[in-house]
């Protein structure tokens, strides 16, 4: 695949174009492509979940805040995607409503159920730290698209991460209600934290192209972020909000994973059966 | 001064070129279709201009990675520059430099509040949370936003205001009440 060479960023970078940069015939490597996939579905099934609480929320205020969540992250998750499809001629819609399920590289944290608000929030904070460490390490990829995504990213991950924050604290320390729920939501979502923070995979599992993908590991090399290297902040960070929180650690032991290999849990068909059937039964339907 | 003048050429690159400054300046009679006052120039989304034979090419650059108004502000970005006489021309939206509110101008500024919506504290000026808990911090989490001190109410300019909501009714908004007046109000936060 022939990829034509771009300036890596020197200091305010020249505006690269993700769209024209696409049609002017730049596209992303398999690898590279494979890797922006992984991030956009991720964000894409979070974000998805957060529209769930649409005329849903506890009070006006969260309903607009989660949204407000949910949208900014929808931006990430499209311009991955966009970026991913570049590669294999797809569109971002082509990949948000044409795969089916094992076909989604989602990690399994993302697609858990919204249970109640603080299950939500749990959800939220775990993801949000993930986020942070993330954009923050990918900023600085040698790859201009993906550094750019990061960086205008992290921005708006700062006020998720503020947001949730404030709510385990403010559910934790609030009543003995709002704590058991609050505890009963970390309990929920922690299996799903271990997955987080393992390797991007090695090899990866035939791509929408159908081809198979080469070693990732090595063609990735500085572009992108190993997962590894950010649990140590996870630990060092949500551990003791909890703490400050007046909860408990929760000690389950990690979920199986493999999102990132297009293993999924249950209620992961539902949700997709819903985000699709639109575009399914009325393909290229517009308002 | 220095400062000011560096951010200012970083905010609203005006092209050098006679053609491109006056395309440039159909551009930025674009509003933003959520705070209609403001232009696209006065927010610093409008970034670039260039002319490739007939072709006009123009580059935006979104306030928040999922901000809807993005395709709105195409569009009559498109619809300006063909009443003038400029058919087809192409937006592009581009995400590095990624946008901040540093880049509001003075006139924008004065506008949003004249329009009931208090403006952006510069980033980095105001007070930034230490961590949520205490001095030490609690490693990421809400060392960088602002505590939104010091916020003026745009209807009676009292000091005395109060963050409801840190999410609005847009992106690039959050939801504060004047504790004096009563009134709710707007926020366009700093980012």
């Amino acid at each position: 695949m022939s990829v034509k060479q771009r300036q890596a960023p020197t200091g305010i970078m020249t505006p690269e174009l993700i769209e024209s940069e696409i049609a002017g015939g730049l596209v992303a490597t398999d690898a590279v492509a494979t890797y922006a996939l992984g991030l956009g579905d991720d964000a894409l099934i979070l974000a998805h979940r957060l529209g769930e609480w649409i005329a849903n929320g506890p009070e006006l205020e969260e309903d607009v805040a989660l949204g407000n969540i949910g949208l900014d992250i929808l931006g990430h998750a499209r311009s991955f995607l966009t970026y991913a499809g570049s590669a294999w001629g797809k569109t971002e819609d082509d990949l948000a409503y044409f795969r089916s399920e094992p076909e989604f590289r989602c990690r399994q944290l993302f697609e858990q159920p919204i249970g109640d608000f603080a299950q939500t929030i749990a959800r939220q904070l775990i993801a949000s730290v993930y986020f942070d460490s993330l954009y923050r390490a990918l900023m600085h990829s040698t790859d201009p698209t993906l550094a750019a995504i990061a960086a205008k990213a992290t921005k708006e991950v700062d006020y998720h991460l503020d947001h949730s924050t404030q709510w385990l604290l403010r559910l934790g320390l609030g009543t003995d209600e709002s704590a058991f729920r609050m505890q009963r939501g970390l309990d929920a979502m922690w299996p799903f934290v271990d997955e987080l923070y393992r390797a991007e995979p090695h090899r990866a599992e035939p791509a929408p192209s159908g081809e198979l993908g080469a070693e990732l590991s090595a063609q990735l090399e500085g572009i992108a972020v190993d997962p590894r290297a950010l649990r140590a902040e996870f630990d060092a960070v949500v551990p003791r909000l909890i703490v400050d929180a007046g909860l408990t650690v929760p000690k389950a032991s990690a979920a199986r994973g493999g999102g990132r290999q297009g293993i999924h849990s249950e209620a992961f068909g539902p949700l997709l059966a819903e985000m699709q059937v639109l575009a399914r039964q009325h393909p290229g339907a517009s308002w | 001064m220095v400062a000011a003048a560096e951010l200012e050429r970083v905010a609203r690159p005006v092209p050098e070129g006679k053609l491109e400054r006056s395309l440039w300046n159909i551009a930025a009679t674009v509003v933003d279709p959520e705070v209609p006052v403001l232009t696209i120039e006065d927010l610093g989304v409008l970034r670039r201009v260039s002319v490739i034979g007939e072709h006009v090419s123009i580059d935006i650059t979104p306030t928040y990675s999922g901000c809807p108004a993005i395709d709105a502000m195409r569009d009559d970005i498109v619809s300006a520059l063909a009443s003038h006489g400029y058919p087809g021309a192409t937006v592009n939206v581009v995400l590095a430099p990624a946008w901040t509110t540093d880049w509001m101008s003075e006139s924008g500024r004065r506008k949003l509040q004249a329009y009931g919506i208090a403006a952006p504290a510069p980033r980095g000026a105001g007070v930034r949370g230490a961590g949520v808990n205490g001095a030490n911090g609690s490693g990421a989490a809400g060392r960088r936003v602002s505590l939104g001190l010091g916020i003026h109410c745009p209807h009676c300019g009292s000091m005395h205001t109060r963050v409801l909501s840190r999410f609005g009714s847009t992106s690039c908004k959050a939801l504060y009440v004047c504790q004096r007046c009563q009134e709710p109000f707007d926020y366009f936060k700093d980012h």
